[in-house]
């Protein structure tokens, strides 16, 4: 058995204009059958596909932003949002998606998967990765 | 761990640059390639980027983009390396992971 | 070392496969592996037998066959991001009816998986992209 690896997934981009954010997501979601250790990075203009409140009616293409509410159930934890990313844009932590786990050593008690870090914290984060994903 | 960064985009185009570098660590190495090499160019008002970041980090500069774009090496910031492909896969070597700014 | 690499851009429209393609050169010569090349997002565009490119320009399809040809590369074009661009194998036409195939010689069509797995059984990774 090979040793577990550290797998980032790297998000840098706005979602709908391009289609790296939800081809990103569906690397996600495959990958967590690999049993790896998984963090999704969202920074610059990649914090926006993590907003509330997505409808894309209007447009007629595919609303894939419930699918970030289901990335707890992939065992997916470690989501860093990059605080001067959502500061630069006018954002808080408020305005994006509340996605959790369940952690099955507490009586499965809901913990929030969004761990926000300052630049200083996110470099020392993706410096520890083994394997980065860019999109 | 030590990580190797790549940047593909001009500073002028994209912001890639500005945010590989504040996402880089102490001893970290940036080569910029394909159209990447232009912030190396020093007389433009993006190359302090590169030069106020250079006491923490290592910066290569991919030879073969360098002399497509028909820029010459004395037009680049001093103290960044121009390197060819295989210096390239030896920095991913030499460095524990890969890391690409798209 | 063991290497793969992943692309994520279609040919001529970016230089990511030009520049994986160097990288990949550079790293054989050098004696190193390349386990897999996975195409990903509009990467999957370099694997279409259909490109007839200018005579005096690289056939960037075509080089992609002969180097996996003489190394033994695996080239992988992913299969979601395939069937929404048409790149298209003999399974693939069979199961959603299209009236012909157009997948170039050396790649072949499979799941994200194959790139999960080329992260965790090479040493390196290296994307290129836009």
């Amino acid at each position: 058995m090979s040793e577990i690896k550290k797998f980032c997934y790297l998000n840098r981009t706005a979602p709908y204009g391009t289609v790296y954010a939800w081809e990103s997501l569906e690397v996600v979601l495959i990958g967590a059958a690999f049993d790896q250790d998984c963090s999704l990075v969202f920074v610059d203009d990649g914090v926006y596909q993590l907003l509330k409140g997505q409808d894309t009616t209007d447009l007629g293409i595919k609303n894939f932003s419930p699918t970030y509410s289901a990335l707890g159930d992939y065992d997916i934890k470690k989501i860093y949002v990059e605080k001067e990313s959502l500061e630069a844009r006018g954002l808080t932590v408020d305005d994006l998606q509340h996605l959790v786990w369940e952690d099955e050593d507490d009586d499965w008690a809901e913990r929030d998967s969004i761990i926000l870090v300052t630049k200083n914290e996110l470099a020392k984060v993706i410096d520890e990765q083994d394997v980065v994903l860019s999109f | 761990m030590s990580t190797l960064h790549t940047v593909n985009k001009s500073s002028y185009d994209r912001n890639t640059l500005e945010t590989c570098v504040s996402l880089t660590t102490k001893g970290s190495e940036v080569i910029l390639i394909e159209d990447g090499v232009y912030s190396a160019v020093k007389a433009g008002n993006k190359a302090s980027v590169i030069a106020n970041a250079m006491g923490d980090v290592n910066f290569y500069v991919l030879g073969p983009d360098i002399k497509a774009r028909g820029l010459s090496e004395d037009q680049l910031i001093d103290g960044i390396k121009v390197v060819g492909y295989s210096d390239f896969v030896e920095l991913s070597v030499k460095n524990d992971t890969v890391s690409s700014w798209l | 070392m063991k290497f793969s690499i992943q692309v994520n851009e279609g040919p001529y429209t970016h230089q990511a496969s030009v520049s994986a393609l160097n990288f990949i050169k550079a790293a054989l010569a050098a004696g190193h592996e390349v386990f897999r090349v996975f195409f990903y997002h509009d990467g999957v565009n370099n694997g279409t037998s259909y490109t007839t490119p200018p005579q005096d320009d690289i056939n960037i399809a075509n080089t992609w066959s002969a180097l996996a040809k003489e190394h033994d590369i695996d080239l992988v074009v992913c299969v979601a991001a395939a069937q929404r661009r048409g790149i298209v194998d003999e399974g693939e036409a069979e199961r959603n009816k299209k009236s012909g195939t157009n997948i170039a010689d050396g790649f072949r069509i499979s799941g994200l998986g194959q790139l999960i797995e080329a992260g965790i059984e090479s040493d390196r990774l290296v994307v290129f992209g836009d």
